[in-house]
């Protein structure tokens, strides 16, 4: 029985270091390769050793996949591929290779440079990593050596998201990694075809929460930034480099555009601009409307929003500012706050998760005093907003895209235990397909059902249709043939095809049977007896009676002899080719019931 | 197998007869019509190669060919197929038969036999299909005849186990188009073979092939179309046709269902898994509402824009669509528009601005929540979401009709409708604006959502606002905040962008006779008034000023205490207002001011306007005065003219009938003048001056008969008769002072020929209407007739001085309704002094924006004009798509226009106005050309012989100043 073997080594029931281990059909194939973000120990990669004690990882997996290019699902790969030692491929799309080391290389200097760590990867090390990496189109189906191939598909979340099916023989799973199936301001929506995979392993971030219309959170947001800057005041918006940063910017860019406004927009340098760069390349990738446009006018080439420099935070009049990072931790963004927090007339909206303990979630939780280092007070009088644009798919979206894929079996990573038995038991019910939500480290195996292709001779094949006229071609039919099994390879052939094939002479098989029936008359009395009834009952069939005193039905031969010993008994003898199996076996029950007694 | 064989034989057998047969007849045709026919045949002949042959066929192809001859060559091709072993020639054959067949005037009866005989020995799946579809054709052009479609179908029937899918298309095309619908005859015609055309339909749609379950499901809508009523059977396999791999089939079948679910509506289903049972159409629209969110988004259009047309779905399952349940860690949550809602009934405005506001409040059974099943849960939610614009439209326009049949659902929706006032992409904010329009009868809104409406006002896009502009015209505001609030941003959005000054006082009219009652607190805060103090006059110019007191005194209209709030100088503006600007500000009852204000009584019907007796009253008039001396007709008539115009001045709703009885009685006056000239008295070469006057007079009148008959919307054929006969007496003016003023006799000849000839193309036309017209000039003209014809030219014009002078003039009967089209260039707006700059040789694009009013059909007719300086004229025809339609009647031209011209020393003006170009053939509605159907002969049709076409200026043209300056080497 050929099974689906599936190992999460992170992400299982768990959100972060996303790292699962396929094998399929002989194939092995590690699905993303990412960190976790709230660990600084060794808990921060997943454990490689368990793929291999002593061998090395190159002789055991395939190939890598890359979903996209966030950490949690990318950034324990230098480490994989140059500390561990890795050399086989790394699969991605263009827009993840382009923007990944941007954001390793980002990492790097925060863990390294910051925190003074040392044993991490270097700047080199990500550029060694980065030349193993085979870069995918959307739809492209790469062969990564005879059996396997992949396909990406668009996922939407970020810039680059891909869902990846891999596939051998007539095995396939489907990986989606992190998506959204609400288009935003700037990507579409995931789509998949209906490609029926064995195993879908999706995503489950958003397992209990089905989310609100996402036009009222933009437009809120949008009327809380005019407010703001109508009345003179600034608006700070902390934000990551990549993702929603840029969404928000083209939902402000438009509306500025629309409305006329005239205050200007920044955001900070570095990483941001950079990013933008490579958001203004991939156009491809974006949505309906930025792809249309922008034959006249690239959207991320903004008009409105222009690059941020220190000294603009203590210029007059209203303003708004993207600055990073998001949770007003450290850098620029809590610099900013720093100089505005004092006017009650501006403004600080934070449009995602703070984490516990940052300086977002203190004032998020309507902390309104800030300690600062070196024993500050902080006095919060601006205004303090939160808007949630987050672009994973809710529990809607997740049913929805196991609709269009139509799996035979799904399997639910990256989201908490609690909320995935929910969604399970939800899958379960509604779609009666198997479930799993497996734990780090714990192997589920999916027994499936091999499928062999069979070839079959084009004679045989309208041969065959010609004779079982059905209009419902769907369904399963009977059809005779010989297989031949040859060299891996199968085939059905008409019975005189393989013989010749084979060289092999036509044996025929014939069964015979004789049957007792007790009947003083004479032979051909009885013969035409027989006849009779035969006659009488298969209308359907061509009944003949041959003047050697023999019956013939079809090509079933029937005689009559008187027993030797007992002269009232007659024995039938019936005789026919095993291709005639069936008939035959009826003409002799037929004629082991014994005649009708009333003939005259 | 032999019995079978002896059949075949037998075919062929009968093949040979009919061959020697169609060589009999094709010699005949060829003796008698030897044109095309024969040509081809020798052409035919001649090929040596089957490709030979498909050139010669290509060739063919390209030239029309004459009903007379179609039969021939129908045979000759047939003579060929049957000798021609190449499919590629064949298949050419075969599609030259169906175009043949097409030929207008060609009844293809005659050639049915024969096209069915090649079905049965052809081999190649390829012919066979363009056979059956030539099969079509025929059968289409033979509809009435049903014992031919009875046998076409026949055909099709065995044809449709075929294994190739083009063949099982056509097939199930051809009975989609041809099967019976009629119930009675079908049942004794169809004995055997098609015994129900629905279940062979039915039966294909499991067929293996995708392309031909959608070719069934098409066929079974195509049966609709032609009047059969489905069966509800079909309903269950359509049903899971929705689940196919497909999106064409998909798409299909959705259509599909949505047919089904208007035809039986009301019965019932059971759902499965459960036992309950519901209404057809509620089943459906679940479906339907299910298809929103499929993959493909041809799908997901087709679904959503049916859903509109669904009315008769139950309210609960309508509302679903706007439900999404949500939930948050498995805890209801409420929706933002929940929240909002219920943080203004507690009389708070929304604070949103803690964090977790939204936190989840109750725990949900997690068995209850039902993540997909529920159907039309979410419906729109999904499409207004959809990442594809077209699909959202959809959805729009189906909201909106949905909600124009359920106020309840409206009232409902209308948070979605105001969301998607910040779409992304123009169009559908402004559809969605459109459609809040249409169905603002239903609803009012609530101060929040108003707040998010008003925010749009400060959109760039100049549609964008007026549309908006007009919804707020037909909304209903339910307290006096509401109305505060929508006058202070209509104020805002007045001084951002002032060209909006006139549809924003539009918009306040509406706005305040919609809502008197809650105005009229407002009153004293908007006036400024102050029980004590004196205030400052406001300045009478002021837009904004002007457009409070619009507010105002619309609304005061209905209250009559509102008047004892104004001061003194309210009074003074009132009526300053109401003489500038009467038709913003209504006539209004005003304590001591009677003689300012007009002594209308609110409530009179439009019967017994006075404006509309008077219109009457001076026509009578002129009509009775029939025999008055002539320096007292012409006075009258001026008379009449000038109050005509007065009153299409005061009165807009009659200004089209005004000015155009106006015109009317122009042209009679033009002509009382010329015949009154002493011109006629005297010897012709003497009097070249006062001719001048006469000629100028014909022409004059020529010019407003065409305008009379293209200018305006509602001109029925009674007037256009009235028309023709007026030009037709100017034709006779012309006529005669060319035949005083010309020496010889040459040039006349054919003029009288020409004029005769208009005459008579008159009286054809016209014929009906001619018992009408007693004692005018035709009518005398035609008893001359006889006379005429025969007589030298000399004579014809002095006969028809005598009729011209003799006729009297006719009544103009005026119709139900009548307007002007009328062009408003917006801009440019000719005020610039700033010359626009550009290098010689190269262009420069204008952009003209204009409004049009009651233009029919403005994408064939309204052109740009531009007069440069030195007279050069250039016409340019906008793109049809420049041109968009806010509301009835109305259309909105905005375009750009280039211009290019030499290099100039200095800055000059060019002048930019729009025309209307007109068509004479255009009036008549008969005389519309069959469309060719040989598909390239459409050119070659002669254009009609006797069309005028001219353009009529009908804006008031619009200075630019430019500069070409010389390029810089």
């Amino acid at each position: 029985m050929p099974e689906i073997r599936v190992t999460p080594l992170g992400a299982g029931q768990d959100v972060g270091r996303s790292c699962i281990l396929l094998s399929i059909a002989g194939k092995n194939v590690m699905l993303d390769c990412g960190m976790h973000m709230g660990y600084n120990d060794d808990r921060r990669f997943p454990d490689f050793s368990y793929i291999t004690q002593n061998g090395r990882l190159t002789d055991f997996l395939d190939c890598v996949i890359i979903s996209h290019f966030h950490l949690d699902h990318c950034g324990a790969l230098p480490y994989f591929s140059e500390m561990v030692g890795y050399d086989g491929p790394i699969y991605m799309t263009h827009p993840t290779k382009a923007i990944c080391p941007i954001l390793l290389e980002d990492y790097r200097k925060i863990t390294v440079d910051k925190k003074g760590e040392i044993h991490f990867f270097t700047g080199q090390m990500i550029k060694d990593c980065m030349k193993k990496v085979v870069a995918v189109h959307l739809h492209q189906t790469v062969q990564v050596d005879e059996e396997l191939e992949i396909k990406a598909y668009y996922a939407g979340h970020v810039l680059g998201a891909a869902m990846f099916q891999i596939k051998v023989g007539c095995e396939s799973v489907v990986y989606t990694g992190d998506y959204n199936m609400t288009p935003d301001r700037h990507l579409g929506a995931a789509w998949i075809d209906k490609c029926r995979p064995q195993l879908l392993i999706t995503e489950s971030t958003y397992a209990t929460t089905i989310r609100d219309s996402k036009r009222c959170r933009e437009r809120d947001f949008l009327k809380k930034v005019h407010e703001t800057v109508e009345r003179g005041g600034k608006v700070l918006i902390p934000v990551f480099a990549l993702g929603r940063a840029q969404e928000l910017c083209i939902l402000l860019e438009t509306f500025w555009e629309r409305m006329n406004l005239k205050a200007p927009i920044y955001f900070s340098t570095g990483l941001t601009e950079k990013a933008n760069h490579y958001y203004k390349l991939f156009i491809t990738w974006t949505n309906q409307k930025i792809r249309k446009t922008f034959v006249q006018r690239n959207m991320f080439e903004f008009k409105h929003i222009k690059a941020f420099d220190r000294a603009f935070a203590d210029n007059p009049g209203p303003m708004v500012v993207f600055a990073t990072p998001g949770m007003l931790h450290a850098g620029q963004s809590l610099q900013i706050f720093k100089k505005w927090a004092g006017n009650e007339k501006n403004m600080v909206i934070m449009p995602g998760y703070c984490v516990q303990g940052t300086v977002g979630h203190k004032i998020l939780s309507g902390q309104r005093k800030l300690e600062m280092e070196g024993r500050q007070i902080l006095e919060v009088k601006m205004q303090v907003e939160y808007m949630s644009f987050s672009a994973h798919a809710d529990a809607k979206g997740i049913m929805q895209l196991i609709r269009q894929a139509e799996p035979c079996h799904v399997l639910l990573v990256h989201g908490e235990a609690k909320k995935m038995e929910f969604l399970k038991q939800k899958i379960e019910q509604e779609y009666r397909v198997n479930c799993y939500m497996p734990a780090n480290g714990e192997t589920t195996t999916i027994f499936t059902n091999p499928c062999i292709p069979v070839d079959i001779s084009l004679g045989l094949l309208k041969r065959e249709t010609a004779i079982g006229l059905s209009p419902d071609v769907k369904k399963p039919q009977l059809m005779h043939g010989t297989l031949m099994m040859k060299e891996n390879s199968c085939r059905l052939l008409s019975p005189e095809q393989a013989l010749k094939e084979l060289g092999l002479a036509e044996h025929q098989l014939r069964f015979t049977c004789r049957v007792h029936i007790q009947d003083p008359r004479k032979e051909h009395e009885t013969v035409l007896r027989v006849y009779n009834h035969l006659k009488g009952i298969l209308k359907d069939y061509s009944v003949q009676h041959l003047p050697d005193g023999s019956i013939t039905v079809e090509s079933i031969l029937i005689q009559a002899t008187a027993h030797s010993e007992d002269q009232g008994t007659k024995v039938l003898l019936v005789s026919w080719t095993y291709q005639d199996e069936e008939l035959g076996s009826y003409l002799t029950s037929l004629l082991k019931k014994g005649l009708p007694s009333s003939t005259a | 197998m032999a019995a079978h064989l002896k059949k075949r034989v037998y075919e062929e057998f009968t093949k040979v007869v009919q061959q020697q047969h169609e060589d009999l007849s094709t010699k005949k045709l060829r003796l008698t019509k030897p044109s095309k026919s024969a040509a081809l045949h020798v052409d035919l002949c001649k090929a040596t190669s089957p490709a030979d042959a498909l050139q010669y066929l290509l060739q063919f192809a390209r030239k029309p060919v004459e009903v007379e001859s179609v039969e021939g060559v129908v045979r000759i091709l047939l003579e060929h197929y049957y000798k021609e072993n190449d499919t590629s020639v064949r298949l050419k054959i075969a599609s030259l038969l169906g175009l043949l067949s097409k030929t207008p005037g060609f009844s293809p009866d005659c050639i049915l036999d024969d096209a069915i005989n090649t079905l049965q020995n052809e081999k190649s799946h390829q012919v066979l299909a363009q056979l059956l579809d030539t099969l079509l054709v025929i059968g289409t052009k033979l509809t009435e005849n049903l014992s031919v479609r009875m046998r076409l179908v026949e055909v099709a029937c065995k044809h449709l186990s075929d294994t190739s899918h083009g063949v099982r298309n056509k097939c199930l095309q051809l009975i989609g188009c041809l099967g019976p619908v009629e119930k009675g005859v079908a049942k004794e015609a169809e004995s055997q073979a098609t015994k129900d055309v629905q279940k062979i339909i039915g039966d294909h749609f499991n067929d293996q092939d995708s392309r031909v379950r959608t070719a069934a499901i098409k066929a079974m809508l195509q049966l609709h179309e032609r009047g059969l009523k489905l069966q509800q059977a079909i309903y269950n396999q359509a049903c899971k046709l929705l689940a196919d791999d497909y999106e064409q089939v998909r798409s299909a079948a959705v259509q599909l269902i949505w047919v089904l679910s208007q035809l039986y509506p009301e019965s019932i289903v059971p759902i499965p898994s459960s036992n309950e049972e519901i209404r057809l159409v509620d089943d459906a629209f679940g479906k339907i509402c299910h298809m929103v969110s499929d993959g493909s988004w041809v799908v997901r259009v087709q679904a959503a824009k049916l859903l509109g047309s669904m009315q008769q779905v139950s309210s609960h399952f309508l509302e679903q669509t706007l439900d999404k349940k949500l939930m948050s860690d498995l805890r209801r949550k409420r929706t933002a528009h929940e929240r909002a809602k219920e943080l203004y009934s507690s009389g708070e405005f929304s604070s949103g601005r803690k964090w977790g506001d939204d936190a989840p409040k109750e725990e949900i059974d997690t068995d209850a929540v039902n993540l997909i099943e529920s159907g039309a849960c979410g419906a729109f939610v999904h499409g207004l979401e959809d990442e594809m614009y077209e699909v959202r439209t959809a959805a729009v326009e189906a909201l909106c009709m949905l909600a124009q049949s359920s106020p309840s659902f409206a009232e409902k929706c209308l948070d979605f409708l105001v969301d998607m006032f910040n779409d992304e992409i123009e169009e559908v904010r402004l559809q969605s604006i459109h459609a809040m329009r249409k169905i603002s009868n239903n609803i009012t809104l609530r101060e929040d959502q108003l707040d998010t409406v008003l925010a749009v006002l400060e959109d760039s896009s100049r549609d964008i606002r007026e549309a908006l502009h007009e919804l707020l015209c037909c909304t209903n505001v339910s307290t006096k905040e509401g109305i505060h609030l929508a006058l202070v941003e209509l104020l805002k959005n007045l001084t951002k962008y002032p060209t909006d000054r006139e549809s924003i006082w539009k918009c306040l009219k509406f706005l305040g006779s919609r809502h008197p009652t809650l105005v009229l607190p407002l009153v004293p805060e908007l006036l400024s008034t102050h029980p004590f103090f004196d205030t400052p006059e406001p300045d009478m110019d002021d837009p904004a000023y002007i457009a409070v007191l619009v507010l105002i005194f619309n609304a005061a209209k209905s209250c009559p205490t509102m008047p004892a709030l104004f001061s003194d100088h309210t009074f003074r503006h009132y009526a300053y207002l109401r003489d500038s600007l009467s038709h913003l500000v209504p006539p209004l009852r005003l304590p001591g001011r009677k003689l300012v204000s007009s002594p209308v009584s609110p409530n009179i019907t439009p019967h017994e306007d006075p404006s509309q007796q008077f219109l009457h009253q001076s026509l009578e008039r002129v009509y009775n005065l029939q025999h008055l001396d002539p320096q007292g007709i012409q006075e009258l008539l001026e008379f009449t003219i000038r109050d005509l115009q007065r009153l299409g001045e005061l009165q807009s709703e009659l200004a089209g009938m005004a000015d155009f009885t106006a015109t009317y009685l122009q042209c009679q006056l033009l002509l009382i003048k010329a015949l009154q000239e002493k011109l006629w008295n005297v010897a012709a070469p003497l009097y070249l001056k006062q001719n001048a006057l006469a000629s100028a007079a014909a022409k004059q009148i020529l010019e407003e008969t065409y305008k009379m008959e293209f200018m305006y919307s509602g001109v029925e054929s009674r007037q256009v008769v009235i028309i023709h006969h007026m030009r037709l007496q100017a034709k006779a003016l012309q006529l005669i002072v060319t035949a005083r003023t010309t020496r010889g006799v040459e040039p006349l000849f054919g003029m009288c020929e020409k004029f005769l000839q208009e005459v008579d193309s008159f009286q054809r036309c016209f014929i009906s209407e001619l018992p009408h017209m007693q004692g005018s000039f035709v009518d005398k003209l035609l008893d001359l007739m006889p006379r005429l014809v025969t007589s030298k030219p000399s004579e014809v014009v002095k006969i028809l001085q005598t009729t011209l002078r003799q006729s009297t003039f006719l009544h103009l009967p005026l119709p139900e309704q009548l307007h002007k089209a009328t062009a408003n260039i917006i801009e440019p707006t000719g005020e610039s002094d700033n010359p626009l700059r550009f290098t010689s040789g190269l262009v420069v694009a204008l952009d003209v924006d204009a409004t049009l009013e009651h233009v029919q059909d403005p994408q064939g007719t309204v052109k740009v004009q531009v007069l440069y300086p030195d007279g050069q004229a250039q016409i340019i025809h906008p793109k049809p798509a420049d041109f968009r339609n806010p509301g009835p009647g109305r259309h909105r031209l905005i375009t750009q226009v280039y211009l290019s011209h030499t290099a100039w020393t200095e800055p000059c003006q060019v002048e930019v106005r729009l025309l209307l170009a007109y068509n004479s053939n255009r009036s008549k509605a008969s005389a519309k050309i069959p469309k060719a159907t040989w598909n390239e002969s459409l050119e070659a049709l002669p254009q009609s012989e006797n069309g005028i076409e001219g353009t009529i200026p009908f804006s008031k043209p619009v200075k630019v100043y430019i500069m070409p300056k010389p390029a810089r080497r």
